[in-house]
């Protein structure tokens, strides 16, 4: 993803709550931080709330004209969560990779019989090669702060992308409490290597 | 250095360079960030008003009085609006002013879609339909110059992409206005017959300068590539156009709307082989096209709802799409938003939910939640503070039958000071036997928690005036007025039992805060136990029967394995409606 003449379109996909909006901004804080570079970012409003099912578009490059993107046309899809992966995976460029972060949110009608997790779709989802596994949550937990797990994800998202990792650690520790920062820099630098070891 | 903002930030840099001096609106998605912006600039003074027709009143009020003023509102605001908006086109401004419209096609958090490009051609008043946020900024800046130097307020069109896509924006200084001397102009202000009649002719002519400015501003603008093609377009649309088509095509650019630039459009037309009109909702730009003498393309080729995406746009023209990941997207699993853990509409929901030979007037708010799944307990929706005035009617024509069906009326606490009281007003003064539930949960939710008359503070967060609502209700006459905590089913099933009984109207209020909320010192000292309990499963107890599933809680889960109810500890936050339900007591207090 070097040349970045063309647009380069970068879809986060989770649930209320897991730190979508988060990771979209710090990704936006750093590519605002590139000189010449466009930058376009459409996200979930309104209804979203805890539970619910939010998204962050974020596309960048030489000139951006819409500020979403369209089915097919993500290089990179990072799902925070595994059903959300699923829902947006027609997203997907060709050529394009998704992170997807083995967690699950079980929404509650799913408790009663009135929804099934997708089990099938997603055992389907999981073999493809450009579908890249990776367990966030688990890494966060190791840490020692099951919170940092958005920013596990969001170094694996920087292994993606040629930007330098100072940028992206100056920019994290503007956005994160500095009594966690550590955390966060430790969680950054496991999603990193895991994505680059992948 | 460039920021990345919001159209709704931008709208607000843009009024605050301008030097606005009054800001009002009433919170709606997706408008509600332009207030809450601009209420961060200490030079404007920025306020929540009650409803959008104050704001607007407001806005004008200010504008006669010399200074810069601005309101803005979601689509639906407007209809609120619409009365001083006609009116006010006639008189004209002093300070500049600028009304914000934000529409919403494809409904993300509305009840309706509607293309209020319509308003500003109805109510003839200039209109401004930027496509990004430096447009945002720039053409709110340019509204202000246009308000001033014809004399008529503004209206700028956005839509939801607009509004909340973030995009580059080159920001500015403030620049200082001075407020305008006032004089009074009974012939320019005081709207009887006699003066509109002049207003009338007076307003015509302006048209005709504003559609000759139409021809000349640099925010029309024609951009010749390959002329098999020509796109007219407005708004972020532009933007979706330029995506799919690149420079292969011609585009028409138009950042006025009303009046039309109808030269321009026409000659256009003339160089082009075809013509795609490419614009969301309705057929505004078509229509003037075709009444041109032109057969354009639009919405033969383009839907008429929802929103137009790039992808949209490609399908329609080239009948393709890029190659996907191919899924089974019927088992996609749904997320439905759902009252939140500890939400204080819960309790109600539940006992009003259990009722079946009732009917219930619902609102605008986060208890439109109270229609879905498990609770199903709402019959109608329609608009801000309808519910009341609703609920009255249809008592009313029940009445008339020989066993009459009982109406409950509900809506939140910003809703009633919006448009529920009047309705209110109006059940008091014609005397139906509704039960009328205001939910106050002390902050105007859905929107994202903004204060409101009875909240105590500001926008700015100063502490005010509290309006008392069981007060307020007491003094429009009603007799059964009862505050409950919503928490406490018990209380609440003895106050419907009791008050369906009677045969005149009454009033509950039940007061407990949105579990969202950042309590102020007075929540703290009034709840002080709330959110502080955790309850927890006593697996012994519990026989796996379901029933605390009909509270709806997304803290309460079900395990498969063990066939027990599960309370999900992060998420709890102790309301207690699962605990009251369980017919086994098998959801206890956490031992702290």
């Amino acid at each position: 993803m070097a040349n970045y003449k063309e647009t380069q379109n970068v879809l986060i996909v989770g649930c209320g709550g897991q730190g979508v909006i988060l990771a979209s901004n710090i990704l936006s804080d750093v590519l605002s931080c590139i000189d010449g570079m466009d930058v376009k970012k459409a996200e979930t409003h309104g209804m979203s709330q805890r539970g619910g099912s939010v998204h962050a578009q974020v596309r960048f490059g030489e000139k951006v004209y819409a500020p979403f993107i369209s089915p097919g046309e993500a290089q990179v899809i990072l799902a925070f969560e595994e059903a959300e992966g699923l829902r947006w995976s027609h997203y997907l460029a060709k050529d394009g990779v998704m992170i997807l972060n083995q967690e699950r949110v079980i929404p509650p009608l799913a408790f009663v019989g009135m929804a099934d997790y997708p089990e099938e779709s997603l055992d389907n989802l999981k073999k493809r090669d450009d579908v890249k596994c990776i367990d966030a949550n688990k890494m966060a937990k190791e840490i020692g702060n099951v919170k940092v797990a958005s920013v596990v994800l969001l170094g694996a998202l920087a292994a993606m992308l040629d930007f330098p990792e100072k940028t992206w650690k100056e920019n994290l520790e503007k956005r994160v409490p500095a009594k966690a920062l550590e955390a966060n820099m430790k969680a950054f630098d496991a999603g990193y290597a895991a994505m680059k070891a992948l | 250095m460039k920021k990345l903002l919001t159209g709704d930030e931008a709208i607000a840099r843009g009024a605050y360079e301008a030097g606005v001096h009054f800001a009002a609106a009433y919170p709606g998605t997706p408008s509600t960030e332009i207030l809450e912006n601009l209420a961060q600039y200490k030079e404007v003074y920025a306020e929540w008003s009650p409803n959008e027709k104050v704001a607007l009143e407001g806005a004008i009020g200010a504008s006669i009085a010399g200074g810069r003023s601005i309101a803005s509102m979601k689509h639906v605001g407007l209809n609120v609006a619409a009365d001083p908006l006609f009116t006010f086109v006639y008189t004209g401004v002093n300070g500049g002013a600028v009304i914000v419209t934000a529409d919403e096609p494809a409904m993300y958090s509305s009840q309706n879609e509607q293309d209020n490009r319509n308003y500003a051609k109805a109510a003839k008043l200039p209109m401004l339909e930027p496509a990004d946020s430096q447009e945002c900024l720039d053409m709110v800046k340019l509204a202000f110059e246009i308000s001033e130097s014809f004399d008529t307020p503004v209206l700028m069109r956005l839509t939801t992409r607009v509004c909340h896509a973030k995009s580059l924006v080159q920001c500015g200084e403030r620049q200082e206005v001075p407020i305008r001397e006032y004089h009074r102009q009974m012939d320019k202000y005081v709207c009887v017959p006699a003066v509109s009649r002049k207003l009338r002719i007076k307003l015509a002519q302006r048209l005709k300068k504003l559609a000759a400015y139409s021809e000349q501003t640099p925010i029309n603008f024609a951009q010749y590539n390959d002329l098999k093609v020509g796109v007219i377009t407005s708004g972020d649309c532009y933007f979706y156009a330029q995506e799919v088509f690149g420079d292969t095509v011609s585009y028409l650019k138009l950042g006025m709307t009303n009046p039309l630039p109808v030269n321009l459009i026409r000659e256009f037309c003339q160089k082009v082989e075809k013509i795609y009109i490419i614009e969301e909702n309705d057929p505004y730009l078509e229509e003037a096209v075709r009444q041109l003498g032109f057969a354009p393309i639009g919405q033969e080729l383009f839907p008429y709802t929802g929103e137009l995406t790039p992808e949209v746009i490609r399908q329609a023209v080239f009948g393709q799409v890029l190659p996907t990941i191919e899924y089974d997207q019927s088992k996609i699993v749904g997320r439905p938003p759902t009252l939140c853990a500890g939400c204080p509409h819960r309790g109600f929901f539940y006992e009003i939910g259990r009722r079946k030979d009732i009917m219930v007037c619902g609102d605008i708010g986060c208890y439109a939640l109270g229609s879905a799944k498990p609770f199903n307990a709402i019959d109608t929706t329609i608009c801000m503070g309808a519910s009341i005035s609703m609920g009255h009617g249809a008592q009313k024509i029940f009445k008339l039958g020989e066993k009459p069906t009982k109406v409950v009326s509900v809506l939140g606490d910003s809703t009633f000071f919006h448009t529920g009281i009047n309705s209110l007003i109006n059940v008091a003064y014609n005397q139906s036997s509704t039960v009328n539930i205001i939910l106050d949960n002390r902050i105007t939710g859905m929107t994202g928690h903004q204060e409101n008359p009875g909240s105590g503070y500001t926008v700015k967060g100063e502490p005010t005036n509290l309006i008392d609502i069981e007060t307020l209700v007491k003094a429009l006459g009603f007799r059964h007025v009862r505050t409950v905590d919503p928490n406490d089913l018990t209380l609440l099933k003895e106050t419907l039992d009791a008050f369906l009984d009677l045969d005149e109207p009454s009033v509950i209020i039940t007061r407990w805060p949105c579990a969202l909320k950042k309590f102020s010192k007075e929540d703290k000292e009034e709840f002080r136990d709330a959110f502080c309990q955790k309850y927890v499963v006593d697996t012994e107890t519990c026989i796996g029967c379901r029933i605390c599933m009909r509270a709806g809680c997304p803290a309460l889960s079900f395990d498969q394995e063990t066939k027990k109810a599960k309370v999900d500890k992060v998420q709890c936050l102790g309301c207690g409606v699962c605990a009251q339900i369980c017919p086994k007591k098998a959801i206890k207090k956490e031992d702290k």
